[in-house]
């Protein structure tokens, strides 16, 4: 049953992924070389939106947190590296299927790659794990409870610049 | 590039974080991508040498089996193709438009490139232990300090990167 929860999961949000065409080589390298805002504008409307109705169930107890650990080693390495290869295949993991989806065949040769560097990070893990991954361990922290303040504080201020940074983009063209 | 056969980008960011509340709601499931690429090549590899898949720590740590995430990655393919379709915006293509603008219509030098460049983006996404949909949409929206350090590092390599692929004003895209 979870497995019919995915898929239908996955086809509305690559539907929606589409209609916006977040998934498109063009689309993705415009927001690298900050010409299009195009990601920007559909993560943020995302995170807000996801943001104030997942908290909502939280205070509820109807969902649960699944964080994942602040390991600044591995995500600060890590996420640069991940932004390196990012421009070079110009799609990203999750949106590379999308791209697939809509008839953009380079994709092919980027999920190639990908799970050929999946392999190769398996085969490092058990000396990353002993180093890189021990580097700066903050375990599972939010913004909230770094500044001691309500995640109500931290989703209204993340709103309202959202909101001013949206009405800059309009401004700007981008 | 504007936007010309598709919807409004904010609209399609609010519905698919509403698609997110249901998941989390429901199944308790939050979006993310990366660790189906790493499932998949256990399973892969399981083919030819299943012995030393089961002794490996990270094919342990992530098992080569079929799971939410994993259909959810493939039902973006259905679901972008569906849309695709539907709108008449479905086209095959070897090489992207930005890309033949800059570097011609050579679909082995889009191969290479693209395929180097999933073998970086992996390797890095993995040790980040997430992509931008793990770290920057579930990561972002339960306010994780992780989510927001990786989503401004994935930003910053790729910003770099971009600009040494297309020279300092973009190459007048």
């Amino acid at each position: 049953m979870m497995l019919v929860y995915g898929i239908v999961t996955g086809i509305l949000f690559g539907f929606l992924l589409q209609r916006s065409h977040v998934i498109r080589y063009d689309v993705q390298l415009g927001a690298l070389l900050l010409k299009d805002m195009t990601i920007m504008k559909f993560m943020l409307s995302h995170i807000v939106t996801a943001m104030i109705g997942v908290y909502v169930l939280y205070d509820f107890q109807l969902v649960q947190l699944s964080l994942k650990p602040t390991i600044l080693g591995g995500v600060v390495i890590g996420g640069l590296i991940f932004g390196v290869g990012w421009a070079l295949l110009g799609y990203c993991p999750g949106t590379s299927l999308g791209a697939l989806g809509e008839g953009r065949l380079d994709a092919l040769w980027g999920i190639g790659g990908m799970l050929v560097g999946a392999g190769l990070y398996a085969e490092a893990y058990p000396y990353l794990s002993k180093t890189v991954l021990t580097w700066g361990n903050y375990g599972k922290i939010t913004i909230p409870q770094v500044l001691g303040v309500s995640h109500w504080v931290v989703i209204f201020c993340m709103t309202v610049l959202v909101v001013l940074l949206f009405r800059w983009f309009e401004k700007k063209g981008l | 590039m504007r936007n010309r056969n598709g919807w409004n980008v904010y609209v399609c960011g609010v519905l698919s974080g509403f698609v997110s509340i249901g998941s989390i709601w429901c199944v308790g499931k939050f979006f993310g991508a990366s660790t189906t690429f790493v499932r998949s090549t256990g399973m892969i590899e399981q083919i030819f040498s299943p012995d030393r898949v089961a002794s490996m720590p990270y094919f342990l740590k992530e098992m080569p089996v079929i799971d939410w995430q994993w259909m959810f990655v493939m039902g973006i393919a259905v679901g972008a193709c569906i849309a695709a379709v539907l709108y008449q915006d479905f086209k095959i293509q070897w090489v992207p438009e930005h890309w033949r603008e800059r570097f011609g219509l050579s679909v082995q030098k889009r191969a290479v490139v693209a395929f180097l460049g999933g073998i970086i983006a992996m390797f890095g996404v993995r040790l980040a232990d997430g992509c931008p949909s793990g770290h920057g949409l579930s990561g972002g929206l339960q306010l994780a300090v992780s989510g927001y350090i990786a989503l401004a590092c994935f930003f910053i390599g790729g910003l770099i990167a971009a600009r040494l692929l297309y020279g300092k004003r973009g190459n007048s895209l």
